[in-house]
């Protein structure tokens, strides 16, 4: 299926809740509402012409001081779907504000976002309504902050043992 | 100078050559070094030859510490876990630049050098180091268990 088709879908089935569509060197994005997330995503997986079986990465992106965009919300989180019977994918995104970082989980649509989005909290601290393990992924519990945030400092140290620097 | 303090120098000697020639290792391998490591360890490069080819994974019965490899702050107990547990007389070696000096990884999650955390006795730069390299290092250390250099 054609990215724009898929584009076309998913406005045609939420309308509203479908906030932008944009397309780069045959890339498909669709930046959606932060509530509807989950019922899109579960459309996506469910209908057999989408056929989005796997979601093959879920990250997020911080905009802080980003030229042109120091209004809008701080943070996007962002969706990789892939389909392995039609071989197409889409990109999703979600923006947050910084006050309001959190977004409901996608454990229940595909198994795997369960770490990826433990990584999203460790690096960026966004929260996931109704994760099943919300803990840190790859930092250790005694980290503070969160070091992939634009304003982590870039110099803070923070080991365990050995010189505190 | 008495004959008994010529006969213990002799026998430093003679533990010394011994040592340097049944190096037990134990390879603390994170990263990317370790394919260079292997290298160094397989038939073409043979590290046999310098009687240092059998790794012990249990570091009670190793004399060697390898750090081959970038060590994150998480690892950085671990690591010094594995030092405390090794017997005297120990060694240990900087195996590649993340381990000597953190190497580029200077950022929230690196140990900028193991040197921080646990004695060093040689370093071997190089992102990754060439198995020459990390023969030349060996052969440093042999000389240093030779000359009886111990940390107690």
């Amino acid at each position: 299926m054609e990215g724009a088709a898929i584009l076309d879908r998913l406005r045609a089935r939420f309308g509203a809740a479908v906030v932008e569509t944009h397309a780069h060197r045959g890339d498909h994005t669709a930046v959606v509402e932060r509530a509807a997330i989950v019922e899109i995503m579960t459309f996506c997986r469910d209908e057999t012409d989408l056929g989005f079986d796997m979601l093959s990465d879920l990250t997020a992106v911080d905009f802080l001081k980003f030229p042109g965009r120091e209004d809008g919300p701080r943070f996007e989180v962002v969706y990789h779907l892939y389909s392995l019977a039609h071989n197409h994918r889409v990109r999703l995104k979600i923006r947050v504000d910084e006050d309001q970082a959190v977004v409901p989980t996608a454990v229940s649509v595909w198994p795997i976002a369960n770490w990826l989005e433990r990584e999203v909290w460790d690096m960026f601290g966004i929260r996931f309504q109704g994760h099943p393990d919300p803990r840190r992924l790859l930092m250790y519990e005694e980290f503070v902050g969160h070091p992939l945030r634009k304003d982590y400092p870039i110099n803070r140290r923070q080991p365990l043992i050995g010189p505190k620097i | 100078m008495g004959v008994g303090s010529f006969f213990t120098s002799k026998l430093d000697e003679a533990i010394g050559w011994a040592r340097k020639y049944s190096i037990f290792q134990y390879p603390f391998v994170t990263a990317c070094c370790g394919m260079e490591y292997m290298a160094t360890a397989c038939s073409h490069y043979d590290v046999d030859r310098f009687g240092a080819g059998l790794p012990r994974f249990s570091p009670r019965q190793a004399d060697v510490l390898f750090v081959v490899g970038t060590i994150s702050h998480k690892m950085a107990p671990v690591l010094k876990r594995i030092y405390d547990q090794m017997t005297e007389p120990k060694w240990v070696v900087a195996f590649g630049v993340c381990t000597c000096t953190g190497g580029f990884y200077d950022n929230y999650a690196t140990v900028q050098g193991i040197d921080t955390i646990i004695p060093v006795d040689v370093y071997i730069p190089g992102c990754p180091p060439r198995p020459e390299s990390v023969l030349d290092g060996l052969m440093k250390l042999q000389d240093k268990i030779a000359a009886g250099a111990q940390r107690y």
